[in-house]
């Protein structure tokens, strides 16, 4: 086996140096029972052209992004990534470490993720970064968590313009734990009432910018509000791109910044691996999930990095812990930090300017067919189409015209007949003028 | 210099080899002191070729930017020699043998990158119509079925991200199973050797953590687990357990364990961290587990990206399988459906919500999956022998001079020392790993598990030729002998050779720097200390 340097030879030896003559000799242990004498049910080992050959048929039967003309967001975003990324993540020296608990022998990994939480940071214009969660869904359970640790209570407040799946991962995590939330309807048009679900046994209120629906909302007053009653102001965004535009949430009185970093340096994936980022306040730095690397110096005074703060951490702390999160997403950090590191802070404002007018110009071709209108009035790169049938049909209608034109709110919201005419749409530098038409004369022919 | 003026190569006596010079730079050769980013980039430049959009009226409705996003950039050629530089500061499984006991650092197939690059897997969205993703979804359905057949539980929820998120989902459904039974019991217990992630995850949970002491071999002995139930009788919701534990040892009375537990009507959940000693060895589901995650970063050679990402599906046995989280994978007369919702869910379908959005780690199921053909069913059996084979050829040839906590008896795909054989040398545990960065290892595990005074766990992997191992032995030797003789130089400044040396970590914990900022702001705004 082409991965095993074990010869038949070195195993009989190595057998022998280690006193047995059969290797089931050394599973004595593993009950009789229990014990596996033939092979398991699967099949054989097959040569590396033979698994390219088996996976590769697999992988056509999808229908990648860059094949078509796409529009496809709420909550993970096509975008270009530079050549130049994916070569460097797959360097043997990052890609084959393990997280860096012998700092001597790992300060590239460290260092790269010192440059992730500082670009995060000035990113949600917060204090402190972490060095990831998985994504921004269970990053957002752990930041009310977090909001319950330093409140010392355990209501939570959800909008309705929160994502829905990440909503579902709070809900369902608060449930066990035995803490409150509030989750408040869905919310496409943005006139929800939040200030007034914010009482003094306010943990924290959660509330996404852009909005799941794409709409831009106003954190200040809802930071002011919380604020008042000792709540804290949790600020989601899926799309991290947005904030090369928008006022971020830091300048806005957020307490914890969550959101998901997939747009930048990493790819679709179908959902994983992506990258969750998680910013705060000094004050709270000890109650932060994750790890977190910290700047020092070595014994001759040079300059360089650890991990740090892990006192709260579970291999410390174990059921004190603020978070069990061991393994992150080190690799899709670095992903990130590569390509914020290519365009820079300018670079990120002129790309997510890119997204905007690319988004503009949709939304006016779009609104443009009768029948159909966009709810947003404030946005991003993604906003909200009403149709006058159901979304979910007509995207598989679109679908079978090669377009792959959006997410229908059922997806997410299945069995609320207010939202079942509602498409999300998004559009990003990817989109060509080509596309857009393409999906333009598509939906006319579908609605017709 | 190492040339002289004719071009022809000089030897190392003409030139006093042997002698360290301060370079001008700081460099040493190929080893390059690399600044931070911010340093040396600028904010007039940028790495990404972009043409400024054709005027437009936006429609940020007031929520524009204030300030401009004060992030330096480098070009593309200053950003390649600055990432390049950073890896060659990292010790890497590709490089050099890398023991860490616990965290199986083996192999990495290259074709495993290939196959999740394909755009077919790679460049899919989520969110795309199902109709358009059949080939994911077969994917998934063939990853599923290989996990359920190693481990002989009946079903897979695939969406946790990582190990940790993998223990919080089965406890998740192991409260839900309680629950849907009218039960709120509150004690989960835990081995002492357990990793710190197992009490986290049930605290996590709002379950109390009671320990069990190891028995001195170093297993858990089944009197032990009775006589916690008996204290806390009709109030145990289960059991974490890792198999084999992180001594490095099977767990004999596994079975009367997981019958003890369930007789309290608890369940097993089984910490998978080291299923890469026993596949195609034994089934969990025959040793009476409820609930186990597999690391595919650890047994199935997904790469472990200096901390990720990672993925850990959990299996589930009959009793726990109908709470699967969504999404899940219903197979029935209709064929494959991929459930993702509660409107959708058919009689005996419990999900008890959802752990993350979307599908989980798709990127991670490719690599294991092309890991598991690759090596087929003769393939994984073989590989879990050579690692357990490989731990215990080093064991046999480091047990008389290293010491064995638990006597001399095999080890399963790790190897458990502790560091009474350093006793009165001067040497302490720590030193002694820093001397093994010297000679081109990364250490082992270091005081871990907590069981034994100062651990080091030795994980070898199958993916060591014999030459490997041999030399790592010889090294370890040598060390041993160096300690003992009273060499103290050798460890105490240890490592002399890395990239750094040791770091102050108590300065970095005292006075936290977590983020660079601009010198000038640097004085104005000195970091506040908490």
């Amino acid at each position: 086996m082409r991965y095993l340097p074990l010869s038949d030879a070195d195993r009989a030896d190595m057998r022998a140096r280690v006193g047995v003559s059969d290797i089931d000799e050394i599973f004595v242990d593993i009950p009789k029972s229990a014990r596996l004498d033939g092979l398991l049910d699967l099949p054989l080992r097959q040569s590396e052209f033979a698994v390219e050959r088996d996976l590769s048929r697999m992988a056509l039967k999808n229908v990648p992004a860059s094949a078509v003309p796409f529009f496809v967001g709420a909550g993970a975003y096509k975008h270009h990534v530079p050549a130049s990324v994916d070569h460097l993540i797959q360097r043997s020296e990052f890609l084959t470490s393990y997280t860096p608990y012998q700092p001597e022998v790992t300060q590239g990994t460290l260092q790269y993720l010192f440059e992730f939480q500082t670009q995060v940071a000035a990113l949600t214009a917060m204090d402190v970064a972490n060095a990831s969660m998985y994504d921004g869904s269970t990053g957002t359970a752990e930041a009310v968590l977090m909001a319950h640790r330093v409140t010392k209570r355990n209501k939570a407040v959800l909008s309705g313009g929160l994502h829905p799946q990440y909503r579902d991962v709070v809900e369902g995590l608060s449930a066990m734990a035995g803490d409150r939330v509030e989750s408040l309807p869905a919310d496409p048009n943005a006139t929800e009432d939040i200030l007034s679900r914010i009482d003094d046994e306010t943990s924290c209120v959660v509330v996404q910018s852009p909005s799941f629906y794409g709409q831009l909302i106003d954190l200040k007053p809802i930071a002011e509000k919380a604020h008042a009653h000792g709540a804290l102001l949790i600020a989601v965004f899926t799309e991290v791109m947005s904030l090369g535009l928008i006022e971020p949430p830091g300048a806005q009185g957020a307490d914890i910044v969550v959101g998901e970093g997939q747009s930048i340096g990493n790819g679709l994936n179908f959902g994983g691996p992506y990258v969750g980022l998680f910013a705060t306040r000094q004050k709270y730095i000890r109650q932060m999930p994750g790890r977190l690397c910290g700047e020092t110096v070595d014994a001759n005074g040079k300059r360089g990095f650890v991990l740090t703060l892990s006192t709260r951490e579970q291999h410390i702390r174990r059921d004190k812990a603020t978070s069990n999160i061991c393994t992150n997403s080190g690799l899709c950090c670095l992903a990130f930090t590569i390509h914020m590191t290519l365009l820079g802070g300018k670079g990120l404002e002129k790309l997510a300017r890119i997204n905007h007018a690319h988004a503009v110009k949709l939304k006016a071709m779009l609104e443009a067919i009768p029948g159909v209108s966009v709810i947003n009035d404030a946005f991003f790169n993604e906003f909200t189409v009403k149709l006058p049938m159901e979304a979910a049909a007509v995207v598989e209608a679109l679908a079978r015209q090669g377009i792959l034109g959006g997410v229908p709110v059922s997806r997410l919201e299945p069995g609320k007949s207010d939202l079942e005419n509602l498409l999300l749409v998004a559009s990003s530098e990817v989109n060509s003028d080509e596309d857009r038409d393409a999906f333009v004369a598509a939906l006319k022919e579908v609605l017709a | 210099m190492s040339m002289n003026n004719q071009g022809r190569p000089s030897a190392p006596t003409e030139t006093g080899g042997l002698t360290e010079h301060p370079t001008f730079t700081g460099n040493k050769a190929l080893q390059m002191e690399e600044p931070l980013l911010f340093e040396t980039g600028r904010t007039d430049i940028c790495g990404v070729d972009l043409d400024e959009p054709a005027d437009f009226t936006p429609a940020l409705g007031g929520h524009a930017r204030t300030a401009e996003l004060d992030l330096p950039a480098l070009t593309e050629p200053e950003t390649m020699r600055h990432f390049v530089r950073l890896s060659s500061k990292n010790y890497a499984i590709d490089a050099g043998l890398y023991p860490l006991g616990s965290c199986t650092m083996k192999h990495n197939p290259r074709l495993n990158e290939k196959m999740a690059r394909l755009p077919g897997f790679g460049d899919i969205h989520p969110l795309q119509p199902l109709s358009t993703v059949s080939g994911a979804i077969d994917l998934i359905d063939e990853l599923s079925h290989w996990l359920m057949t190693m481990t002989g539980m009946s079903a897979v929820a695939m969406s946790p991200k990582a190990g940790a998120h993998g223990e919080l989902c089965g406890m998740m459904a192991i409260k839900a199973a309680h629950s849907a039974a009218g039960r709120d019991p509150k004690i989960v217990l835990v081995p002492e050797s357990a990793h710190g992630t197992n009490p986290a995850t049930a605290a996590l949970l709002g379950y109390k953590v009671v320990s069990i002491e190891a028995r001195e071999d170093g297993t858990v002995d089944t009197a032990a687990v009775k006589a916690r139930i008996a204290e806390h009788e009709g109030d145990i919701a289960g059991i974490m357990l890792t198999n084999p534990n992180t001594c490095g040892l099977f767990e004999r009375d596994i079975i009367a364990i997981a019958d003890a537990i369930h007789e309290a009507n608890g369940y097993f959940y089984c910490d998978g961290a080291n299923f890469n000693a026993i596949v195609g060895k034994a089934r969990p589901g025959d040793l009476g587990v409820d609930a186990m995650h597999i690391n595919l970063h650890k047994t199935f050679s997904t790469p472990h990206g200096g901390g990720g990402p990672g993925s850990g599906p959990v299996v589930l046995s009959d009793r726990l399988a109908p709470f699967a989280p969504l999404p899940f994978l219903r197979k029935d007369s209709a064929g494959v459906t991929w459930v993702e919702s509660e409107t959708e869910l058919k009689e005996g379908e419990k999900p008890f919500g959802r752990m993350t959005a979307f599908h989980g780690q798709m990127g991670m199921y490719v690599r294991a999956l092309a890991y598991m053909k690759s090596h087929g069913a003769d393939g994984l059996r073989q590989a879990s022998e050579d690692a357990v084979l490989n731990a215990n050829y080093v064991r046999v040839g480091l047990e008389d001079l290293m010491s064995l906590p638990f006597g001399s008896r095999w080890c399963m795909h790790e190897v458990l020392f502790d560091d009474s054989f350093l006793k009165d040398t001067g040497v302490t545990t720590l030193d002694f790993a820093k001397a093994m960065i010297d000679e081109g290892y990364h250490p082992m595990t270091m005081y871990f598990p907590l069981v034994v005074h100062g651990a080091m766990l030795i994980e070898p992997t199958e993916s060591e030729s014999r030459s490997s191992l041999d030399l790592f032995i010889a090294t370890m030797r040598d060390l041993v002998m160096s300690a003992q003789k009273g060499e103290t130089d050798r460890f105490k400044g240890a490592p002399f050779h890395a990239p750094r040396a040791r770091l102050d970590e108590t300065r970095a914990a005292r006075k936290p720097v977590l983020k660079w900022e601009r010198p000038a702001a640097r004085e104005v705004q000195p970091q506040a200390a908490e």
